[in-house]
């Protein structure tokens, strides 16, 4: 199992290499000028103000010294500042993410708990009216645009119905907690703001549910194919033969085999928050990651893009790693001994 | 035990609609779609960019079926031009990037060592990156524009039918008939172009059909964000994203989004229709 | 109320059918049999006879879209027919436990043994989960697993196939049941580990007294255990007995074909040809009017138009046939003598391997683990003369498929050298092999997989002739296609049909086809026969001698059946490990084998004869094939080896001429012992 791990951290490694090298080759691919777009037509029109600026950003070395100037900052932490904001782009990441995070944790812990138990009750009851229910969810799930749900959610629930809080993370009137975390759920509740904790709750309904809708159809769809396929394998057979309850059958021996593509999904599914992330936070003007690179993509803020992408592909390498070593635990016969 | 009554034997017409029912609607759907873009200059009630202040934000009416948005520009006409946009670059994304994954993916397969691992490496590496976000970095780098975001989705689209055609050329390569072609004396080209693929082709088709959706739903989004087509381009994405603020007038948000889910759920129903026609065991009834 | 002189289990015209949206399938139409507390009854019949669904529909372990429409499964005095879902689950496991046949999908990957077999146990409230665990270890311990304690803590796949069904008949006995039923369960198993899973069963039916219904196609196996014998077809009974009278002296057509079709080990030698039936099982949707095996019966007359009641024809016998009511016996066919086989000339060798080795490299653990060689086949010589079937022979991964893909340049050999044709192919590129394909040729397993489903197969046959220019154009391309399906017995019409319309045997004669389109001189087949069903087989092994004999050909022929090779095979070679223990003239090597392994081989194979099966002295060889990624020191065959000495740990045995035309590779293995025979 360590040798596993080790085999597995190793290739991580290299996959983080080669990422950081893509990253740096979009970035430095440009036919859109970062200089232009920074200094605006008057500015630009100065070639001294632009030689100047090139100079300043390190945009007048040779690429492969560049990209050796990008290494070197990112193993020491430091990936560039911002040229919107003027700022390290790591301390921008660090003040948005934490948005980011609470939305994207509450909306898997969603599609989690729905999309798992309504997979596998739709393959133990085929063709029944939560078979149907499940069919819907998942196709509503992978069709629906992100943004278009966001849309409908908040006319229907914030502008007709006034159910749910508008857009945002709190009321105006709010006042955030004091940061600890980041967080403001746990934030909220360490400084004792128990309104403020469920303000922040109530803002987080909408967003989450939309944000998990794509994840829950995936989820609730591969469960369903897995348990299916699950259920109609000998070991099954033999566990009915042996008069093993039907619960037992379908959660002791269907399940844990069912789980092993349902785990294979945690790559893509943290790929489809991120995704989703970028398009719901702007809709729910959501100061997360996900604005703030949608924000520095059409500012062609090339640092800061460069940085997300980095921190997001570092991010998944890690996830995909802990994805294989579940797998690992879930499945004896992928690591002998 | 007395015989139970036995359930009736279904004609094959209520078979046939049982088991691929939704696809055909689905099928049906998008036809109506494809349709409606080829002629959308003819049956638009509106040129798409027609614009007249006066009637803006107008609620839906005999006049705007479907309402009008911001610029007094008709939604109904605007929806059907950007059938034109979504599905054309649905099917160039998607069919581009499945030739162009099939043909490496299959090669790597059957050539193996190196090739094989240079291949799989290279698409670990572009699945490291969320396809929206590293589309929205590629478009952001080439400029904004519906070809170029066409560029930045195929350096995102062509890795998974790249894998797919792999993991199926595998799985053929192994089966007797391949080695009945190799000791009857066929060269590899022969055997991987005439032999296998045709062989691959149908979880191929399935997954392209699938896919459309998916890119349709992609482009949307990156033009909702603004990194798609450049306005006053009728486009799904962008039309909810221009209405977005617009809660009361539900409908110039509504309506281009309505058109995505429809055309994205007809590509999936008729997906599911052919995994199932194309394989014998999910037809269990 | 059950009393105890009362059957065990009464099955009353049991109908079970498929109800598909395309009318009923009747898989089971009508079956009764009873079955005494104890006893072991064996069912026999080809795939699609209904055996496996009769079964299942006892426990009524079956699926969707499968139902019982009629009759009833009495047990004990109750019919499990009707029993509601948590009454039939109390049965299940407890009164009546099942076997299947494939052990490597029969148990669940992902959980550990021990929680298999002591769920089996608890779940019915019979043993608490400590007692279970304790059972669990003796069980284990009773069906032969080595070290039970460190087999509970393992998960499936630590374990070969032979093991697993071990494990399996630990479950299936944990709660002492009342009734085993058996389904194929030696089928997916080689030939020695068969023996000891059939002992287990005895043993099981003897100490515990076990009643057990085993389904099987193979008579021996049948033979072996069994006090009495159903024979299914069409998914009905149409015969019943003791294997005795079943095996001497059978009262319906289809057992009489059943057991003429199939080549055996214990006659003396045969004709090359067996005897075959003609046709296909009818279609379970519309079972024909009158008797269901009247379209191929070679004694059909007219009252056969009439459906044939189940009667007896003798004490404690019944048959389903008009012919035989009246008591008169099926004539059995005289297994004609050979017209003296041509004794093979000292033909020109055709093919000569010598040292030929393959060994693959295996995907590290880790990337810090060592690599691991798999040796396939590790260093043969082989000699194939012009003319001759030379039979390749031995249980799973002792290489001979691998042996046939190198000596048809699939593979690549490691080591040694491969002449063909009096020129040295060993490491000839690809494209230099090419021409040379046109004179070697193979046939495959698997009648499904070796054609190209997206190929009609006029294609499939034209494709070799215009690739080797055999013909000018597609015009004589499509008449020599024609004239190839006819060589097979297909129509002409065959052509333009895709290979999912025919039938397995069928696709195994435009295997066949395909093969000698090309007018080979060496035909390598890779278990032609073995997916195939007994009559089926019989006609493919008829069709391939027939050939040999009108064209000239050599085979080169692959098989794990013994009985086949003895009918098929010149010459065998016997391989164990990647390595060649004995060869030997066919005749020779059954008459007085001189290995050790080849003597358990063929002890292994039951025969259809119940006395021969009873009055088996021998135990089976024990034990399992070594890993061939780590073969014994000394003589591979060392570790299963009855007669090993300590000389057999050390020094690997050579081939060496045993002075009667073949070789032997054993230390022990002298003229002397070659007098001992079979068994």
């Amino acid at each position: 199992m360590l040798r596993y791990v080790a085999a597995r951290l190793l290739t991580a490694a290299f996959m983080v290499l080669l990422a950081t090298l893509a990253v740096f080759l979009i970035a430095n691919s440009v036919p859109g000028d970062p200089v232009l777009s920074q200094l605006g037509d008057l500015a630009a029109s100065n070639p001294a103000t632009v030689a100047e600026y090139r100079q300043k950003w390190g945009l007048d070395l040779p690429i492969w010294d560049r990209y050796w100037i990008f290494l070197r900052g990112l193993l020491q932490g430091d990936l560039g500042s911002s040229i919107v904001s003027r700022r390290p782009v790591l301390a921008d990441i660090r003040d948005y993410a934490p948005a980011t995070i609470e939305l994207a944790s509450v909306a898997f812990l969603l599609s989690l708990l729905v999309g798992l138990p309504l997979g596998i009750l739709a393959a133990v009851r085929r063709d029944s009216w939560i078979d149907n229910l499940a069919r819907l969810v998942s196709l509503v799930g992978v069709s629906a645009p992100t943004f278009w749900l966001a849309f409908i959610m908040l006319a229907v629930f914030y502008g007709w119905l006034d159910w749910a809080p508008g857009p945002g993370q709190l009321d105006p009137v709010s006042f955030p907690p004091d940061r600890v975390t980041g967080l403001l759920l746990v934030d909220s509740l360490l400084a004792g703001d128990w309104e403020t904790f469920q303000d922040a709750a109530a803002h987080l309904v909408l967003p989450s549910i939309v944000l998990a809708s794509a994840t829950l159809g995936l989820i609730t769809r591969t469960t369903r194919a897995a348990m299916l396929e699950a259920l109609s394998q000998d070991y099954v057979r033999v566990a009915r033969a042996k008069g093993l309850r039907r619960r037992a059958i379908v959660l002791g021996h269907a399940a844990p085999n069912a789980m092993l593509p349902v785990v294979t999904l945690g790559g893509l599914a943290y790929a489809n928050l991120l995704s989703g992330a970028v398009l719901t936070e702007t809709v729910f003007s959501w100061p997360g990651l996900g604005r703030y690179t949608y924000q520095s993509a059409v500012a062609l803020d090339f640092p800061a893009i460069m940085g997300i992408t980095m921190i997001v592909a570092v991010v998944f390498v890690a996830v995909n790693i802990l994805v294989d070593l579940s797998y690992a635990l879930l499945d004896p016969r992928v690591v002998k001994g | 035990m007395s015989a139970t009554a036995l359930p009736a034997v279904a004609t094959p017409g209520q078979r046939w609609r049982r088991r691929y029912g939704l696809a055909a609607f689905g099928g049906g759907v998008i036809l109506a779609w494809v349709l409606a873009a080829l002629a959308a200059p003819w049956i638009a009630p509106y040129p798409p960019d027609f614009v007249d202040v006066a009637a803006r934000l107008r609620p839906p009416s005999a006049a705007h079926w479907l309402g009008t948005d911001t610029l007094g520009r008709d939604v109904l006409s605007r929806v059907v031009h950007g059938a034109r946009v979504s599905l054309s670059v649905g099917f160039v994304v998607v069919l581009l990037g499945a030739l162009f994954g099939t043909l490496v993916g299959a090669v790597a397969a059957y050539a193996g060592r190196w090739a094989e691992e240079a291949m799989m490496r290279l698409t670990d590496l572009v699945f490291c990156f969320p396809p929206i976000i590293l589309a929205m970095a590629i478009a952001a780098a080439l400029g904004i524009g519906t070809a170029n975001t066409c560029i930045a989705m195929l350096v995102v689209w062509w890795p998974k039918f790249a894998r797919l055609a792999r993991s199926l050329v595998l799985a053929q390569r192994n089966l007797e008939y391949v080695e009945a072609a190799r000791s009857i004396g066929f060269p590899p080209s022969h055997i991987l172009l005439r032999q296998i693929l045709p062989n691959a082709l149908g979880p191929l088709i399935v997954l392209v059909t699938l896919d459309l959706g998916n890119a349709i739903l992609v482009f949307a989004g990156l033009s909702f964000l603004g990194l798609g087509t450049i306005p006053p381009t009728a486009e799904w994405g962008a039309m909810v994203g221009e209405g977005r603020q617009l809660v009361q007038q539900w409908w110039v948000a509504t309506f281009p989004g309505l058109a995505i889910l429809t055309v994205v759920m007809g590509f999936n129903f008729v997906g599911d229709g052919l995994r199932d026609w194309l394989d014998p065991h999910a037809r269990t009834r | 109320m059950h009393g105890p002189d009362d059957p065990l289990l009464q099955v009353r015209d049991l109908r079970t059918w498929f109800l598909t949206d395309a009318g009923p399938v009747r898989a089971v139409d009508g079956v009764s049999f009873d079955l005494r507390r104890g006893e072991t009854l064996g069912i026999v019949g080809e795939s699609g006879s209904g055996k496996s669904v009769c079964a299942k529909s006892i426990m009524r372990l079956l699926e969707e879209p499968a139902r019982i429409v009629g009759g009833s499964v009495t047990f004990r005095g109750r019919d499990l027919a009707t029993l509601d879902e948590e009454a039939i689950r109390e049965v299940r496991g407890r009164d009546i436990a099942m076997v299947f046949q494939d052990p490597m999908t029969s148990l669940n990957p992902v959980l550990r043994i021990a929680r298999q077999l002591v769920e089996a146990m608890t779940a019915h409230g019979r043993f608490t989960a400590a007692a279970a665990r304790a059972r669990a270890l003796a069980l284990l311990g009773r069906m032969g697993v080595p070290a039970p304690a460190r087999a509970v803590r393992s998960y499936p796949h630590q374990y070969s196939g032979g093991m697993r069904q071990r494990v399996m008949l630990a479950m299936g006995v944990s709660n002492e049941p009342a009734l085993l039923i058996a389904d194929e369960p030696t089928t997916a198993l080689d030939v020695t580990i068969q023996a000891q899973i059939l002992e287990l069963l005895r043993g099981l039916n003897a100490d515990l007294g076990t009643a057990v219904i085993l389904i099987s196609h193979d008579l021996g196996v049948i033979a072996n255990l069994c006090s009495r014998v159903l024979v299914m077809y069409a998914g009905e009974v149409v015969e019943e007995g003791s294997p005795e009278a079943l095996l001497g002296d059978p009262r319906h057509p289809y057992t009489w074909a059943l057991l003429n079709a199939a080549p055996r080990l214990d006659a003396a030698t045969e004709g090359r040809r067996l005897t075959t039936i003609e046709g296909q099982p009818p279609d379970p949707r519309a079972w024909p009017e009158g008797c269901r095996f009247r379209a191929r019966c070679p004694f059909a007359v007219a009252r056969c138009a009439e459906h044939p009641a189940l009667l007896p024809v003798g004490p404690g016998r019944a048959s389903r046939c008009w012919v035989t009511q009246g008591g008169g016996a099926l004539l059995t066919p005289a297994r004609p003598r050979p017209a003296a086989p041509p004794p093979p000339a000292e033909a020109e060798p055709l093919l000569v391997l010598s040292g030929v080795a393959k060994h693959f490299a295996l995907p590290r653990e880790g990337v810090f683990a060592p690599r691991r060689i798999l040796r396939a086949v590790d260093g043969v010589d082989l000699v194939v003369r012009r003319g001759e079937t030379v039979g390749l022979v031995g249980e799973s991964g002792c290489g001979k498929s691998t042996l046939a893909r190198l000596v048809t340049r699939l593979h690549e050999p490691t080591a040694g050298s491969i002449r063909f044709a009096g020129q040295d192919i060993t490491h000839l590129p690809q494209a230099a092999i090419r021409p040379l394909r046109r004179r070697m040729q193979m046939i495959f397993q698997d009648p499904y997989g070796s054609l190209n489903p997206r190929m009609a197969v006029g294609e499939i046959l034209a494709g070799p002739l215009l690739l080797h220019g055999i013909v000018a154009d597609r015009a004589a391309a499509a008449r020599r296609v024609a004239e190839l399906l006819d060589i097979v017995n297909l129509p002409a019409r065959a052509a333009a049909r895709f290979p999912h319309e025919f039938s397995g045997g069928q696709r195994q004669r435009i295997s066949i086809a395909r093969a000698l389109a090309l007018q080979p001189d060496l035909v390598v087949a890779d278990e032609p026969v073995s997916a195939l069903d007994v009559n089926i087989q019989a006609q493919i092994i008829n069709l391939m001698v027939e050939l040999q004999d009108r064209f000239g050909l050599t085979y080169l022929f692959i098989a794990h059946d013994l009985a086949v090779m003895r009918h098929v095979c010149d010459r065998i070679v016997v391989l164990y490990l990647g390595k060649v223990m004995e060869v030997a003239p066919a005749e020779a090597l059954f008459r007085a084998p001189l290995h050790p392994y080849t003597r358990t081989l063929i002890a292994a194979v039951p025969v259809p004869d119940p006395a021969l099966e009873r009055g088996r002295r021998s135990a089976p060889l024990p034990g399992e094939p070594p890993n061939p990624i780590s073969p014994p020191q000394g003589c591979r065959f060392v570790t299963r080896c009855p007669l090993a000495q300590p000389i057999c740990r050390e020094v690997e045995p050579a081939l060496r001429a045993d002075g009667r035309g073949g070789a032997v590779a054993c230390h022990l293995a002298e003229p002397a012992v070659a007098g001992a025979g079979p068994g």
